[in-house]
C-alpha cells in the first residue's frame, strides 16, 4: 500500500518520491546507486523523526484521522485468534459502525468491541464514517452483559468522530443509548480496558470508554468536542481549528498529565499507519501487561477502584464556607 | 450571543430573549413569546412563569425552580463549597476565567447546578436544578461534583434524588474533564440504584448533548415539561448533517413521549403533586394528601 502523506509531511513525501524514482532507475541500469538510495532513506527517516518530534495538536488530529491508520478490525485480525464477529442489538438492527467479537487474546477468551471506520468510499458509507447509531451502542451493551455473564475481560477500541447526529438516531434514543452504557460499564463485573486508537470523539467515544485502564495511542486524540466544532462555536470560524485543538488539550501527553489517561502506547515512526505490523506488536504487549495487571485484582477491589476513579474526575476549588 | 443560543432554532431564541426580558422587570406587563398575549407580570409570576392563556412554559432559574418544588421549611444547600477552576487556562475570544466571572455576576450563582436537601409535601428529598443562564447550564467539573455530593447525601440519609435539567451539554472550556462528568454522574447513579433509592429526572427546556446523554436519561422515572427541547445533537447540527428539514415538533417533549423516551409530561403547576405521588409510591411510603 502506498503511503498517503498529510500536508505537514510534504517534505517527507517529496523525498520518498525521489527514492521511488531512483529505485525505478536502478532496476534497469548498470550503475549501482543503492548507496544513494540508502542515504536518502536514512535522510527520510531523520526528517520524519524531526517532524514528528514537534507535532502540534492539530497535526496530531490529522494523524489520528489518517485514512490508512489501523482500525478495530485490523487489530482484531492482527492480534486475536478465533475471532467470531457478533451482530445486532436484538431490537432494531445491526450497526456496522460498531463491531464486536468473541475472540482469543494470547489464547484466552475475551470480548472485543470497537468503532469501525471504512477505507474506501463505499465502506466509509457502510460504516457511517464510524459514527454509531443507538443500535450500535445497544449491541455493545448486550455484549458487555454477556461478557460479564461468562466472566470475559472486555477490550474496547475507540475511534469515532462522534455519535451520529441524525433524525432516526434521535427518534430511537441516541442519548439514552449512550447514557445506559455509561451506567452499565461503571458497574460491570469484569475487567474493562479501553484503547483510543484514533479519534476519541466526545460522548460517542465515551460510550465505549468507561474502563479500569484507559490506554491511548501516541497520536490519538480524545476530546469533548471536535476542534472544528469548538472553533466554529467559540471562535465563530472553523478555520481556527488548530487553535482550538491546542487549547482543548486533546493529545495523549496532555491527557496523561491530567490523569485522564493511564498509559500512552508508542506508535511506529511516522504514525501507526506506516507500519501496521509493528503497531500490532506494541499494542499486544501493552494489552498483555494491562490485562494481567487487572486480572490479578479481586473483582470487588477492581470495581471499588473503578468507582473511586470515576468519582475523582474533575478539577474544582473547594472553599470551607462561603 | 452564547454558543448555545446559536445552536437553537429561531423560535427558541425568541423564547429565550423573551424570558430575559421578563427577568429584568422593566414594567408591569410582559408579552408571551408563544401566543403574544400581553400579561400582567404578577399574574405570570403567580402562575410559575407559565402563560395563563396558552400554557407556554417560560424558562425559570434554578432557585425559582427549587422554590416552587420544595417545601419552604427545612432546606439547606449542598455542594456550594465547590467552585470552578480553569484547568486548561482556556481562552478563545475571551478567557474562560472571565466568562465564569461574568456568569457569576449575572446570575448570582457560582456555577450551573444548585443542589438542596429538603422535602416535597413532607417527603424528604435531595433536589438539584440547573441554572441555564450560567454558561448555558453546561456541565463542567463543578456541576458533576455537586451532583455526586447530592447523590451521596441521598445514600447517607436514604433519600430519593431529583434533578431538573436545563443544559446545552458538556462545558467545552474544561475539555475532557467535562466529558468525564458524564461518566462520573452516571456512575454515581449506580450506587443510588444499588441502594434502591429512586432517581427522578425532570427534563426542562432545553436538555441537550452530554447532559441528555448521561444522567438525565437514566431516571427511574423521566418527566418532561411541555414543549421542552430534548435531544442528543442540536437541531442545527442534525439539519446540516442530513440536509433535510426537520419534522414539526422534532425533539420536543411530546415527540419524546411518542417515541417512548420519557414516562410522562407534567405541567409545571402540577409538578410538586406528581413528584410527591411518584416518590411515595417508589419509596413505599403512605400517600400524601
Amino acid at each position: 500500500m502506498k503511503t498517503s502523506f498529510l500536508d505537514f509531511e510534504q517534505p517527507i513525501a517529496e523525498l520518498e518520491e525521489k527514492i521511488e524514482q531512483l529505485r525505478y532507475v536502478q532496476d534497469d541500469s548498470a550503475l549501482d546507486i543503492s548507496e544513494e538510495i540508502e542515504r536518502l532513506n536514512s535522510k527520510s527517516q531523520a526528517l520524519t523523526k524531526d517532524i514528528y518530534a514537534k507535532l502540534g495538536a492539530w497535526q496530531i488530529s490529522q494523524v489520528a484521522r489518517h485514512p490508512q491508520r489501523p482500525y478495530t478490525l485490523d487489530y482484531l485480525s492482527g492480534m486475536f485468534t478465533d475471532v467470531e464477529e457478533l451482530h445486532g442489538d436484538r431490537a432494531y438492527s445491526d450497526d456496522p459502525a460498531i463491531v464486536a467479537a468473541l475472540a482469543r487474546f494470547n489464547g484466552e477468551p475475551v470480548m472485543v468491541l470497537g468503532h469501525q471506520k471504512g477505507r474506501d468510499t463505499k465502506e466509509k458509507i457502510y460504516r457511517n464514517f464510524g459514527m454509531p447509531r443507538p443500535e450500535g451502542y445497544r449491541k455493545a451493551l448486550r455484549l458487555f452483559r454477556m461478557a460479564e455473564k461468562f466472566q470475559l475481560p472486555i477490550i474496547t477500541f475507540i475511534d469515532t468522530p462522534g455519535a451520529y447526529p441524525g433524525i432516526g438516531a434521535e427518534e430511537r434514543g441516541q442519548s439514552e443509548a449512550i447514557a445506559r452504557n455509561l451506567f452499565v460499564m461503571a458497574e460491570l463485573r469484569t475487567p474493562i480496558i479501553s484503547v483510543i486508537i484514533g479519534e476519541g470523539g466526545s460522548g460517542g467515544a465515551l460510550a465505549l470508554g468507561v474502563a479500569d485502564q484507559m490506554l491511548m495511542l501516541q497520536y490519538a486524540t480524545y476530546s469533548v468536542i471536535s476542534p472544528e466544532g469548538c472553533a466554529s462555536i467559540l471562535w465563530k470560524s472553523a478555520d481556527k481549528a488548530a487553535e482550538a485543538a491546542e487549547t482543548l488539550a486533546i493529545t495523549a501527553n496532555r491527557l496523561k498529565t491530567f490523569g485522564l489517561v493511564d498509559r500512552i502506547i508508542n506508535e511506529p515512526l511516522g504514525g501507526a499507519h506506516r507500519d501496521h505490523e509493528l503497531m500490532m506488536q506494541t499494542m499486544r504487549k501493552a494489552l498483555t501487561d494491562t490485562l494481567r495487571h487487572l486480572q490479578d485484582k479481586p473483582l470487588d477491589t477492581l470495581l471499588q477502584e473503578r468507582y473511586e476513579r470515576l468519582m475523582s474526575y474533575g478539577r474544582f476549588k473547594e472553599t470551607p464556607e462561603r | 450571543m452564547s454558543w448555545l443560543q446559536k445552536l437553537l432554532p429561531p423560535k427558541i431564541k425568541r423564547g429565550d430573549s423573551g424570558t430575559a426580558r421578563k427577568v429584568v422587570p422593566e414594567g408591569l406587563w410582559s408579552k408571551c413569546p408563544n401566543c403574544d398575549s400581553v400579561l400582567y407580570r404578577t399574574d405570570l409570576e403567580k402562575n410559575q412563569e407559565v402563560c395563563p392563556k396558552c400554557d407556554f412554559h417560560n424558562r425559570i432559574n434554578a432557585r425559582t425552580r427549587l422554590d416552587i418544588v420544595l417545601d419552604p421549611e427545612g432546606r439547606f444547600e449542598i455542594g456550594s463549597e465547590v467552585t470552578p477552576l480553569d484547568p486548561l487556562k482556556f481562552k478563545d475570544s475571551r478567557r474562560y476565567a472571565d466568562r465564569i466571572k461574568a456568569s457569576q455576576s449575572e446570575t448570582g450563582e457560582t456555577d450551573a447546578l444548585i443542589v438542596m436537601q429538603g422535602s416535597i409535601k413532607t417527603v424528604p428529598v435531595v433536589a438539584a436544578a440547573f441554572e441555564f443562564k450560567f454558561q448555558g447550564g453546561s456541565m463542567g467539573s463543578v456541576v458533576g461534583e455537586r451532583f455526586v455530593r447530592g447523590v451521596n447525601t441521598c445514600l447517607e440519609n436514604n433519600l430519593p434524588f431529583i434533578c431538573f435539567s436545563a443544559s446545552g451539554g458538556a462545558r467545552m472550556q474544561e475539555g475532557l474533564f467535562s466529558l468525564m462528568q458524564m461518566a462520573k454522574t452516571s456512575a454515581a447513579l449506580t450506587a443510588l440504584a444499588r441502594a434502591r433509592l429512586p432517581f427522578i429526572s425532570v427534563l426542562t427546556d432545553p436538555t441537550m448533548g452530554g447532559v441528555s446523554a448521561s444522567f438525565a436519561m437514566l431516571g427511574d422515572v423521566i418527566i418532561a415539561e411541555p414543549g421542552a427541547l430534548i435531544g442528543f445533537a442540536g437541531p442545527r447540527v442534525i439539519e446540516q448533517t442530513v440536509r433535510e428539514t426537520l419534522p414539526d415538533g422534532f425533539q420536543r417533549a411530546e415527540f419524546l413521549l411518542e417515541h417512548g423516551a420519557v414516562d410522562l409530561i407534567v405541567d409545571r403547576r402540577q409538578m410538586r403533586d406528581k413528584l410527591a405521588t411518584l416518590l411515595t409510591g417508589m419509596m413505599r411510603l403512605p400517600a400524601v394528601a
